[in-house]
């Protein structure tokens, strides 16, 4: 007899009348609240009044789009080849960071902890800092260790370069061995701020442990610098329309191969990253482009003050516009010419952007996410006629509200925009059900608000959790447009076709 | 000693050889191969809940991961505050799939990032006045929430706040519960404390301190379940079925009464011992209480506890229970005819937080797969203590192994499946090793009870037996099996 076991998993299990019974009976204990109350709390939830409660809060934060210094620490870290990320703090924390970026990425994600508990937090962390040291370079051979802090080691106020100091005196860590560090508690700043710590450190430990003294512009090679980027694919991209113009140059912070690694049979720690030796050469560059703004400031800062660097930088190229003027900075940097070829792909994206921009124009937008990545949407929209209105950034400040703000009044399409900074997703909600809009753009966190507005959710940004692949594929640049076109066009026509009835259930769109 | 002990103590000690002498010492105390003594006796030395070596990658977690992530979190019906800065609370934000019935933000608050954000000036002024504050918010922007939890991050032991007191105070403010929970990721070794620090919370704030109307002869209550994909639900149905009554589950789906009524039940039943032991201990002290653990992966081990929770009861109960396996048997056969051929003889390795190290191995069993290693991130003497009965002779088992020891025991035991944790998943997919995420069943599940069984088992299939391991270039050979 060939029966078929009836194999159901949780999407439709629990819809089973076995299941819905025990639903109903278990509330017999759970003293829960009527159905009545509850319709009418939900209710009152989306009213103005609730927005206006929801709006005069002060301290209580609920679902924001942002995370700790420490993880960008250690994407920034992994942007640099054979090195380990090293977290000095409780172990927990570093637990936290492995699992959030493997989330992502769909990757394997290296670093260690010091492991500091109580009684490191009496006596300091130094002893567990050495032992870490011996232990890591023992186990993963690392040919850099980039140390940053949590938030315990920083209150306790651990002095990382005195015990770095001492695990040299110690002999624990090779004289020759870079170990950048980066103070980064979760009590100030965000992700990107911590990518920007780190990657800082990097360039500046590397810099002044070669010797050398800047000469900039004495190379012909340029500086590019993508910052705290989810996106693998968005490296690829820049190297594609790099080499397209015959461009040389350095990434500096190249995460994107130890976040997209093959699998051969064979797993290694390290998979790339820049070279460790590029970063003292990076001096002589002939420019510095960066496509992220708020996640470098330090960084570019250095660069400009201590190697005298030409410095340009934009927020990330999103669109047409925004890509135009990546090419024109890196034209200018370069000295060279955009390339006919690049000319011919935009041509061919825009040309795809007026087969579309149908579906898209009008539609009312509401997005969340990283200052770069915001301005970068907001721009993108802006030219395919679509209308952002609520934008809710949590780790912006006041310079990126006046940049979006500018950036929104250059349009027509920007008219009817707010924008909030340090806002977070629970303000989303009410500003989505004061004011609906048609679509939402933003991290996959963004999908309870989204859901219960009952708008699409176009997944751009960090993190993505419940979506495979995306951030294999560019949004910067004019392929990236492209990308995001069809993401966004195909959706919507979803969205179309799902509520369509019979009669408008068309073959052609 | 027979020699396939042997051949493990061989493969452990050659692993630990690249450690530095301290590390070495202290890893080498971790390790332990089941021989027939062990698996008789079940006394070990394989030492555990001992800190982590500094620089090494631990799977481990921290108090908070234990209190708010596993214990506190799933309680559906109150707010839980990730008190300090932003990024415990974003990371642990519904990741752990404890999924329970309500209207997200409404009267269901699991899936929630709530956080009091600390700023630099909470570090050095306190945060006891904005904990005041957020308290109010909560009970203003979630008027249906019955309780708030205060769960502690690192700074806020470390700066000295006295959250006990602010928790008092608006307790009499508010008029619901606000507990305060001294979970800082800093305190103890591992997850491990963060549940007994959890339970201590629950046992001082909520047990006991709500009554059931009509209290009945089969009254029971699920401990130590967090309904990850629905697991409780799955389990829960069966104990219904037997015709026993389910008045709490602690804590997955739960709510604050289910927590309050427990003490009322004739028997607490408990599936995680690690994390919710104490509080079965403290019911019988205080209550009188008795309770069992029981174990519902794979159908040999559901029977069993089938039956060893009915004979608890009368005789009505334990036919019930013979109907309840007759009802299932026919669909466990089937799905056992269908997977044992695809799995039998299939080589795995386990490392898991709590109670699936052991509690797992009888479901690989019934699909005809063996267990060559298994350990725990976190566990305790007694949970070894109760693992080696259920292994067999020359399994090694490991406590709070790193990444490197996992890496190259897989190697070198040719295992056919590693399950273990996310941070570990892709790991073995760059290594070719199929992989099963088994903290959060790779957001698949319920694994538990009958039903769970079924999901488990063709889980367990598509990943070994998929096609794309045979893609590799060292597999290319290799059958593809239909």
């Amino acid at each position: 007899m060939s029966e078929r076991p009836n194999i159901v998993d949780h999407n439709q299990l629990f819809r089973q009348d076995k299941y819905v019974r025990q639903r109903e009976e278990k509330r017999a204990f759970e003293a829960p609240c009527s159905p009545e109350e509850v319709t009418d709390t939900l209710e009152y939830t989306k009213t103005k009044e609730y927005k206006d409660k929801n709006f005069a809060r002060t301290a209580v934060v609920v679902n924001p789009a942002k995370a700790c210094q420490p993880l960008g620490a250690v994407m920034a870290a992994l942007g640099f080849e054979k090195t380990l990320p090293f977290i000095h703090g409780s172990q927990g924390c570093t637990a936290y960071f492995r699992s959030h970026l493997a989330r992502h990425f769909k990757e394997p994600v290296p670093a260690v902890s010091t492991s500091m508990t109580e009684d490191a937090a009496v006596f300091g962390g130094m002893r567990n800092l050495i032992d870490g040291i011996e232990n890591c370079i023992a186990l993963y051979q690392p040919e850099m260790i980039a140390v940053c802090t949590t938030c315990m080691a920083e209150v306790i106020g651990d002095d990382l370069s005195a015990f770095l100091a001492n695990a040299r005196q110690e002999g624990v860590l090779p004289e020759d061995m870079p170990v950048p560090f980066a103070n980064t508690p979760s009590f100030s700043g965000s992700h990107i701020t911590g990518y920007d710590a780190m990657l800082r450190s990097v360039l500046e430990t590397l810099y002044n442990k070669s010797g050398r003294t800047a000469q900039p512009g004495h190379e012909l090679k340029l500086n590019v610098l993508l910052g705290f980027d989810g996106y693998t694919g968005n490296f690829a991209e820049m190297r594609r329309m790099l080499g397209m113009f015959g461009a040389t140059y350095t990434i500096l912070g190249d995460h994107s191969s130890n976040f997209d690694s093959g699998a051969t049979g064979e797993y290694s720690y390290y998979y790339g990253g820049t070279p460790l030796e590029d970063v003292p050469k990076a001096a002589d560059a002939a420019g510095t482009l960066a496509i992220q703004q708020y996640s470098l400031r330090k960084t570019l800062g250095y660069m400009k003050q201590t190697w005298g660097q030409q410095v340009s930088s934009i927020s990330t190229p999103l669109g047409i516009r925004a890509t135009d003027r990546l090419l024109e900075e890196i034209s200018r940097l370069s000295g060279r010419e955009i390339p006919e070829a690049l000319k011919q792909e935009r041509a061919r994206i825009v040309d795809a952007m007026m087969d579309s921009h149908a579906y898209l124009h009008g539609k009312r937008v509401a997005m969340a996410g990283d200052p770069d990545m915001l301005i970068g949407l907001i721009g993108f929209c802006l030219e395919l006629g679509m209308e952002p209105v609520h934008i809710v950034c949590s780790n912006g400040d006041r310079k990126f509200e006046k940049e979006a703000e500018l950036l929104l009044k250059s349009s027509p399409y920007g008219a009817e925009a707010t924008v909030h900074s340090g806002q977070d997703l629970w303000h989303m909600r009410s500003l989505l059900f004061q004011d609906p809009v048609d679509l939402a753009i933003g991290s996959s966190h963004l999908k309870f608000a989204a859901k219960e507005a009952e708008i699409p959710l176009l997944r751009v940004g960090f993190p993505i959790f419940d979506r495979h692949h995306l951030h294999r594929y560019p949004i910067i640049g004019y392929q990236g447009a492209l990308n995001l076109l069809t993401q966004f066009v195909n959706t919507i026509l979803d969205v179309m076709e799902e509520q369509a009835p019979d009669h408008s259930f068309d073959l052609v769109r | 000693m027979s020699s396939i002990v042997d051949k493990g103590k061989q493969i452990v000690e050659e692993i630990l050889e690249v450690y530095p002498k301290k590390a070495k010492k202290d890893r080498t105390k971790h390790f332990e191969i089941a021989d027939e003594e062990l698996v008789n006796c079940g006394t070990c030395s394989i030492k555990s809940n001992m800190k982590s070596r500094p620089g090494v990658m631990t799977a481990r977690g921290c108090a908070y991961a234990g209190s708010k992530g596993v214990v506190w979190g799933p309680i559906k019906d109150m707010v839980h505050i990730s008190h300090g800065p932003i990024g415990c609370g974003q990371y642990s934000w519904g990741t752990r799939r404890n999924y329970a019935n309500g209207i997200l933000g409404i009267d269901n608050f699991t899936a929630m990032q709530i956080t009091s954000n600390f700023q630099e000036k909470d570090i050095v002024f306190g945060g006891d006045k904005k904990l005041e504050v957020i308290c109010r918010e909560i009970k203003e922007m979630f008027p249906l929430a019955k309780g708030i939890s205060v769960q502690s991050e690192c700074p806020v032991g470390l700066i000295g706040d006295d959250i006990g007191a602010v928790a008092k105070k608006m307790t009499e403010e508010l008029g619901i519960p606000v507990i305060p929970v001294r979970c800082e990721g800093f305190r103890g070794v591992s997850q491990s404390l963060g549940h007994h620090i959890a339970n201590d919370a629950i046992r001082d704030f909520l047990m006991g301190r709500r009554e059931l109307k009509e209290c009945g002869p089969y009254d029971v209550s699920i401990i130590g379940d967090y309904n990850i994909g629905g697991d409780a639900w799955a389990s829960r149905i069966l104990l219904e079925e037997m015709g026993l009554r389910v008045i709490a589950q602690w804590s997955g789906d739960g709510t604050i009464n289910e927590l309050g009524i427990a003490h009322k039940s004739k028997l607490n039943l408990i599936h995680c011992h690690r994390s919710m032991n104490y509080m079965c201990t403290t019911m019988e002290q205080e209550y009188g209480i008795p309770w069992m653990e029981y174990n519902f992966f794979g159908p040999t081990k559901t029977m069993e506890s089938l039956r060893a929770i009915a004979a608890r009861f009368d005789e009505t109960i334990q036919e019930k229970c013979e109907q309840v396996i007759a009802q299932y048997m026919p669909q466990m056969e089937a799905v056992i005819r269908k997977y044992r051929p695809r799995l039998e003889g299939k080589k795995v390795m386990l490392l898991i937080g709590g109670l699936r190290a052991r509690h797992t191995i009888g479901a690989y069993e019934d699909l005809g797969m063996e267990i060559v290693a298994t350990g725990y991130e976190f566990a305790h003497k007694d949970d070894y203590e109760k693992t080696f009965p259920d292994v067999k002779e020359g399994t090694i088992l490991y406590d709070d192994p790193t990444a490197y020891e996992l890496e190259e025991l897989a190697q070198r035991l040719n295992i056919d499946l590693m399950g273990a944790g996310v941070k570990e998943k892709y790991v073995y997919h760059k290594m070719g090793i199929p992989f099963r995420q088994m903290h959060s069943w790779d957001y698949s599940g319920p694994y538990h009870g009958f039903d769970g069984f079924k999901i488990f088992a063709r889980d367990m299939d598509m990943t070994i037996n998929s096609p794309v391991w045979s893609l590799l270039p060292s597999r290319q050979t290799a059958e593809v099996p239909v």
